[in-house]
């Protein structure tokens, strides 16, 4: 699977973060530390580390799930916090972490989060939706009964719901066998190619990472390593692969030695 | 996003949401009508069985005990049905994807607090039916006035609930206990079952801040003298509305605190 054409050109970001810090607590050390990058429209921006890193955190900014202690995070050119129902109706969000009721059906909850978005023709959008992601036969199954893979595809589902103009992904693919983790690739990047949908995304399958996104950044204790696209970075740190990267960084916290 | 329509529209769907849980669950419907008619059973039998044994003097305690049972449900569904409705996005884990949708705190709220209003109507009604047949106990003896006396008890169960829920938000699942065990620390300030004038003296001053103890006040009030003073109404009014106002206000700053602490997103992996 290649990566669908992207040219930033001079379109107005979709994410925009100045020099923005979380510190949690009293920690002494920040969790995200003045990390600056942009997102474009129809952009896929990969979000790399070793745990720790900060990239849960940074997605959560963006979300408006948590106030930067300083430093600024735009979103669609606003305040994701501030501005939060007209940021939040513009895009959506899949993780491993945020599961979906287990005790409505898949019908009931796609209704449910269709009327939260105000999704038109919601009835059209869902049957097209569970039809694309093969749920369209388990729509009366109760979602606490479904496989791992099945509500995956079911958080991609609602995900779509809104046809969002930034997608935010973390760790989207975790239980997905490769085929429906390919199928559904291909499907965001028809989508990206259609509606120039930008992606932010974690994930630490790294192959998946280097064919998926344009551009990635190398996070590590919160701070920007590096960024760049994925084999233009491989070049630039004298690496095979983003997964030999990674556990460069993961033991010594740097991308190159003696550069 | 912004338009009235669209908050309607929200506040349906989020009712609609914990409507589904009864369509199928059998249990949950059951869960309903159990505890409440048991109770009814118990304290109803009880008190026969007291008149009986006294052979008169305490023939009018059925009618007032019976019809305390039944307001205090309406006190104690209404302060459940909201901290449950919200605490079950947590138990699910699916908090998240309500705090990143378009919702408003104040939508979602709005929708609970229907879903209380529902709950306790069906409760309330059932309740009825079965102390009329046991206990020949006419709910319309207390009259119109009954109406609002009720309303009082579920806008300050409604309060109650916002205030467990924000509890167990900021504490996680190690503050469960709550959602069962508050109502249950107000119940007897609130003068359910007894006259205030019952209270000792540091007791009475809690009872007076409650708005339950002047709705019970009240309720007796009906049933004794057919009418209610206007002076109850003044504090029910008041306090409801600045326990309502406390109960929004403390819950809105349990989130924004959520929000600078970075523990909004966590709260469904506590």
């Amino acid at each position: 699977m290649s990566r669908a054409g992207y040219n930033a050109g001079m379109a107005d970001p979709i994410i925009a973060v100045q020099n923005c810090v979380y510190r949690y607590g009293r920690a002494e050390r920040p969790a995200v530390d003045h990390l600056s990058f942009e997102v474009h429209p129809g952009e896929t921006v990969g979000l790399l580390g070793p745990n720790g890193a900060g990239k849960t955190t940074m997605l959560h900014m963006v979300l408006g799930l948590v106030q930067p202690t300083s430093g600024t995070v735009a979103v669609f050119g606003r305040c994701p916090i501030a501005q939060r129902l007209a940021v939040l109706a513009r895009l959506n969000f899949v993780s491993v972490e945020a599961d979906l009721p287990s005790n409505l059906t898949i019908a009931e909850c796609l209704t449910t989060f269709a009327a939260l978005y105000r999704v038109p023709r919601a009835a059209a959008r869902i049957a097209d939706l569970t039809e694309r992601f093969e749920l369209a036969a388990m729509r009366r199954r109760l979602i606490g009964s479904l496989s791992s893979g099945e509500q995956t595809r079911l958080k991609f589902c609602k995900a779509l719901l809104n046809a969002p103009e930034l997608l935010l992904l973390d760790e989207p693919t975790l239980h997905l066998d490769p085929y429906m983790a390919q199928k559904i690739r291909a499907h965001l990047q028809a989508i990206q190619r259609e509606h120039r949908l930008a992606i932010l995304y974690t994930s630490h399958n790294m192959q998946e990472v280097e064919t998926f996104c344009h551009r990635i950044l190398f996070l590590h204790r919160g701070t920007l390593l590096a960024q760049g696209a994925p084999q233009e970075t491989l070049d630039r740190f004298k690496s095979r692969s983003l997964e030999e990267l990674f556990i460069r960084v993961s033991q010594s916290g740097e991308l190159f030695h003696g550069e | 996003m912004g338009s009235n329509a669209d908050s309607a529209a929200r506040i349906g769907a989020m009712l609609r949401r914990y409507l589904y849980l009864h369509r199928r669950s059998l249990l949950r419907t059951f869960d309903v009508f159990f505890w409440p008619v048991m109770d009814l059973l118990i304290w109803g039998f009880l008190t026969l069985y007291l008149q009986q044994a006294t052979g008169g003097p305490l023939a009018g305690f059925l009618i007032f005990l019976v019809g305390a049972l039944i307001a205090w449900d309406i006190h104690y569904r209404g302060q459940q049905a909201v901290t449950i409705s919200l605490m079950e996005e947590i138990w699910t884990r699916n908090l998240t994807n309500l705090l990143i949708a378009p919702l408003r705190l104040w939508e979602w709220i709005a929708a609970t607090f229907c879903y209380a209003a529902l709950k306790v109507l069906v409760i309330t009604l059932m309740l009825a039916v079965v102390a009329r047949l046991l206990y020949a106990f006419e709910l319309t003896r207390i009259g119109w006035s009954f109406l609002p006396l009720a309303m009082s008890l579920l806008v300050f169960g409604w309060a109650i609930g916002l205030f467990t829920a924000g509890v167990l938000l900021r504490c996680g699942y190690a503050a469960e206990a709550l959602i069962w065990g508050i109502p249950f620390l107000i119940q007897p300030f609130s003068c359910v079952f007894y006259p205030m004038s019952t209270l000792p003296g540091w007791a009475r001053a809690i009872a007076a801040i409650l708005p339950s103890t002047y709705a019970f006040e009240g309720m007796r009030m009906v049933l004794r003298e057919g009418t209610v003073s206007w002076a109850i109404w003044w504090p029910i009014l008041w306090l409801n509305m600045l326990y309502l106002f406390l109960g929004v206000l403390f819950l809105v700053w349990i989130v924004r605190r959520a929000q600078r602490g970075g523990n909004l997103g966590r709260l469904t992996q506590d």
